[in-house]
């Protein structure tokens, strides 16, 4: 039931990307061309979606736990530091080059376009290089420390 | 350099759709719907049941276009204006990113704006920034 319910919240979320066209590199990334050829389509991608999410959240975290869990995992962090800007400002240089974002790319899978297939490893790549940086930066810290 | 139309109508309703999803894993899991939180748990997962629902959220993401190519008789347009160089180096660079930044579009631009996270609107808004001006710089000054 679990595992039943969450993939079709995946098709629910594959469906979406697919009929706004952020599974579309070209469209997103003239959503980001305003001094050229311009589409503002995704700014109402982004719209829908925020009114959607704030008015269902609303409902959904006045409840005491979720369906399947015992408690909801939020996100508690409020500090705004180096990494999440940084990191941030380095995603947004990659979506520009691409036109993919995570979220678009995952869902554009199922159309079988090896350009996607292309992007998706890359990202695995990236995530991984990532992951040993900070686990690199961990363990110098600990060295370091003691 | 591709010329798309604007489709307000379609976009709205995928967006809707999206805000959704986002609602309905919330109701049922009690998590963020966030691609990159979701991607990197595959990876590296506490236990075959954390396992479990990310890869059946991505096999159902997969699964998305296949229904819409079934609804309409048309799968949903890929077009790629850029080299396969750049999707690649453009991919290593937005799987650093999301990583060090802790999440993306799906999780902090949807989910933590709903949320009216601080972090994830500084997040949002900083990627959405440098994304204009990539563009810009790759299109207008770069003249790729």
């Amino acid at each position: 039931m679990r595992l039943l319910s969450t993939y079709l919240i995946g098709v629910i979320f594959g469906v979406g990307i697919s009929i706004s066209g952020m599974a579309n590199p070209a469209k997103v990334l003239n959503f980001f061309d305003v001094a050229g050829t311009f589409d503002p389509s995704l700014i109402l991608v982004m719209a829908s979606a925020f009114v959607t999410a704030f008015v269902g959240f609303r409902l959904v975290l006045g409840r005491k736990a979720p369906i399947f869990e015992d408690g909801f995992k939020l996100p508690t962090r409020r500090d705004i530091d180096v990494r999440l800007v940084g990191g941030s400002a380095v995603f947004g240089i990659g979506w520009g080059i691409s036109g993919f974002c995570p979220g678009g790319a995952l869902p554009a899978l199922g159309t079988g376009r090896i350009e996607v297939f292309y992007f998706v490893g890359a990202l695995l790549a990236g995530i991984a290089i990532a992951n040993f940086l900070q686990g690199f930066a961990g363990r110098t810290r600990s060295f370091v420390r003691a | 350099m591709i010329e798309t139309a604007f489709t307000p109508v379609q976009s709205l309703a995928g967006g809707a759709l999206i805000g959704t999803a986002s609602v309905l894993l919330m109701l049922t899991l009690g998590r963020v719907m966030g691609a990159t939180g979701v991607l990197a748990g595959v990876i590296r997962p506490n236990n075959l049941s954390d396992a479990a629902w990310r890869i059946a959220l991505l096999l159902g993401m997969a699964t998305g276009p296949l229904i819409v190519m079934a609804v309409t008789g048309q799968m949903p347009a890929v077009q790629v204006p850029v080299s396969t160089a750049a999707l690649i180096v453009g991919g290593i660079i937005v799987g650093i990113g999301v990583t060090y930044g802790s999440g993306c579009t799906s999780g902090h631009g949807v989910c933590g704006m709903a949320r009216l996270s601080p972090r994830s609107i500084v997040a949002t808004f900083t990627f959405m920034a440098t994304t204009f001006a990539t563009v810009y710089v790759v299109r207008h000054i770069l003249g790729a």
